[in-house]
């Protein structure tokens, strides 16, 4: 014998309205968001990570080009931050024949834009770390020798708080004496290419910090042995401090060796050599 | 402007916003368990009063539980964790947290918390993830027993071990030293963050530095025959407080079980050797920092194996030329996968360990090359 079914036929009344009531709050509590996300697509260049900040983000780099977003264009990276100082993302427009040129930039970001990427000899994927001051679309673009622009891109959510302690020992005699010091190393790949990994030693001061004025590489120029271009990196100041990178790049010559040159937005140069 | 031979410097704690670290690493937050849910939790409690009472009781009941099911009081709003305290062997309590990250539905509620309670006093060991924790904890003690806590050790500087410390004497708190000062540097950081993580479950909750640097070695604490033990590799200090009375030990953060280890802090070649060291203790039972205690060494066996495993593919993906994307990709081995949050957790190590293993690779390489 239940409680419930003792009641009188009002009483029960009563129960199953407020039941029914209380049944429907949670639904319409919930039906608002999904009517907003099921809304009919307004144009093709509706963005698909749903930023507010994308139309803007259209106008800074890409107004007067032809733009499309094509899920083909990969970032590859955490859903959350770890450590929002250091934040791994491999772009990926390898897909997509004849990139020319890649962009990566995140809408939320302070300094929206990370870095500009001229593959030529390696795939047009570049692996490294950003900063992010909070959660935020990354995006790479990648333009094609017609002119137009392929836009992809993942949602990375961070939380500001959520980094952990980064053991770099910065601030130190050592860090200024090592200032762009390269570290790199080749690997042969399955595929009959070489990878490139290189980090190298810079604080990438954002300027955002107060009394610190922006610090940053500005240019990582790769050539081979016999001074060819192979390919080149415009790194900004939202690429993580000590940035490393990851490249792959055509097959080289056994024995063979890179050169790394570059500099940093207050003339200081990189100069060095990688081998396998 | 800088050149190339005075470049100016920031200093790290101008630039680096507070660490976040977590006993269990940090997440995002989760929304609330729904209403759906909590009405149901509240019509349980409701009925067994309701079958007690005579028939306008009964009317006037349903109508009140009618009432409630619009505004039921969930153990979210009311933050109650529920704990319930467990006598693994005579004296020697626990109490078992759930196999979670931080959310807005747990309050924090994921840590393992344990008691000892000697002839003269209690001995507690680690606080929980906030105030309300704290209080609710020693609200556990008192229903075991009215003896007078004694001494309360927070094993390490994670937020879910000592955020509770407020609900207790002060002359009472200890800890290590290194966990002293880590609290004392990272607390504010890690409390923030728990409060962006946990919600109101947070609220009034603030960093107490436990004022005591705890000596190590076997003593009598309470009435009870302990043995505290300085380790490390979790973070900068472990502390395991062993129950040589019952042949318990609580190994804190050094030992997980059916929870993937978190790695903020870790120095995984330290952590192993605690391992070791632990392996060797004459006890027979054993409480991890997070999932359920053992009779046994299973549970440090399963860490020392997924830790190993863990070095193993981090160290050989930065030899073999991986970045860190390429090794989110790596499938975790089945024996792990009964451990929960067993991919995020890896995830979440690859970014706290890889770097340094990167670093590693690329610096043998430093032999000066021709220009
Ligand atoms: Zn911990």
């Amino acid at each position: 014998m239940t409680p419930l079914a003792l009641a009188r036929p009002a009483l029960a009344w009563i129960a199953a309205a407020l039941t029914a009531l209380a049944a429907t709050a949670p639904v319409l509590a919930t039906s608002t968001p999904a009517a907003l996300a099921s809304a009919p697509a307004q144009s093709a260049q509706l963005d698909p990570l749903d930023s507010p900040r994308w139309e803007d983000m259209r106008k800074a780099f890409f107004e007067g080009a032809t733009v499309v977003f094509d899920e083909r264009i990969k970032v590859v990276g955490p859903s959350v931050a770890e450590d929002s100082l250091n934040v791994p993302v491999t772009v990926d427009a390898s897909a997509v024949p004849g990139v020319e040129e890649l962009i990566v930039f995140a809408d939320f970001n302070p300094i929206v834009k990370a870095l500009r990427f001229e593959p030529g000899a390696a795939q047009p994927r570049l692996g490294f770390r950003i900063k992010l001051q909070q959660s935020s679309p990354v995006r790479a673009a990648a333009r094609t020798a017609d002119g137009v622009w392929r836009v992809g891109g993942a949602w990375i959510t961070a939380t500001g708080g959520g980094c952990t302690l980064p053991s770099v020992g910065s601030g130190s005699p050592e860090w200024q004496e090592r200032l762009n010091e390269v570290n790199g190393k080749l690997w042969p790949r399955l595929d009959g290419g070489e990878r490139l990994r290189m980090r190298i030693i810079h604080p990438m001061d954002t300027g955002l910090a107060a009394g610190i004025p922006a610090f940053h590489i500005e240019e990582i120029v790769i050539t081979d042995a016999e001074g060819h271009t192979l390919s080149r990196i415009q790194p900004l100041e939202p690429v993580a401090e000590n940035p490393s990178f990851t490249l792959d790049l055509r097959a080289l010559a056994p024995g063979a060796r890179l050169h790394i040159a570059g500099r940093d937005n207050n003339g200081n140069r990189i100069d060095a050599w990688v081998t396998r | 402007m800088r050149t190339a031979s005075t470049p100016l410097r920031r200093t790290d704690a101008a630039k680096r916003p507070p660490a976040a670290g977590s006993g269990a690493g940090s997440a995002p937050a989760r929304a609330p368990a729904g209403p759906i849910h909590r009405m149901a939790r509240a019509g349980e409690r409701m009925s067994v009063v309701v079958q007690r009472l005579s028939m306008p009781g009964r009317v006037l009941a349903i109508l009140w539980t009618c009432l409630l099911l619009l505004a039921a009081p969930t153990h979210a709003e009311t933050f109650d964790y529920r704990l319930q305290a467990r006598e693994l062997a005579p004296g020697a309590w626990v109490i078992v947290g759930l196999k979670e990250d931080f959310s807005f539905a747990n309050g924090g509620n994921i840590v393992n918390t344990g008691f000892i309670v000697g002839r003269e006093g209690v001995i507690v060991i680690d606080t929980g993830s906030s105030k309300r924790y704290g209080e609710q904890l020693l609200a556990a003690i008192r229903r075991v027993t009215p003896l007078p806590v004694v001494l309360v050790v927070n094993t390490h500087h994670h937020p879910d071990h000592f955020l509770g410390n407020q609900a207790f004497p002060r002359e009472t708190l200890a800890a290590l030293p290194d966990t002293l000062a880590a609290i004392r540097s990272e607390g504010e950081g890690f409390n923030a963050n728990m409060y962006r993580l946990n919600g109101d479950w947070m609220r009034d909750t603030e960093v107490v530095v436990p004022t005591r640097a705890l000596a190590v070695g076997r003593q009598r604490i309470g009435g009870r025959d302990v043995e505290l033990l300085a380790l490390g590799g979790h973070t900068i200090a472990d502390l395991v407080v062993v129950d040589h009375d019952s042949g318990t030990v609580y190994a804190a953060d050094l030992v997980f079980h059916g929870r993937t280890p978190t790695t903020p802090h870790a120095d995984i070649p330290l952590w192993l050797a605690a391992l070791d060291t632990l392996e060797r203790l004459p006890t027979r039972l054993w409480v991890p920092g997070h999932g359920e205690p053992t009779p046994d060494t299973r549970a440090l066996r399963q860490t020392r194996d997924y830790l190993g495993w863990l070095a193993q593919t981090i160290r050989s993906g930065a030899e073999s030329g991986q970045d860190m994307t390429d090794l989110f990709q790596t499938p975790i081995p089945q024996r792990f996968a009964g451990m929960a949050l067993a991919k995020e957790e890896f995830r979440r190590s690859v970014v706290h360990l890889f770097p340094a293993a990167e670093q590693s690779v690329l610096e043998a390489q430093r032999t000066p090359t021709p220009k």
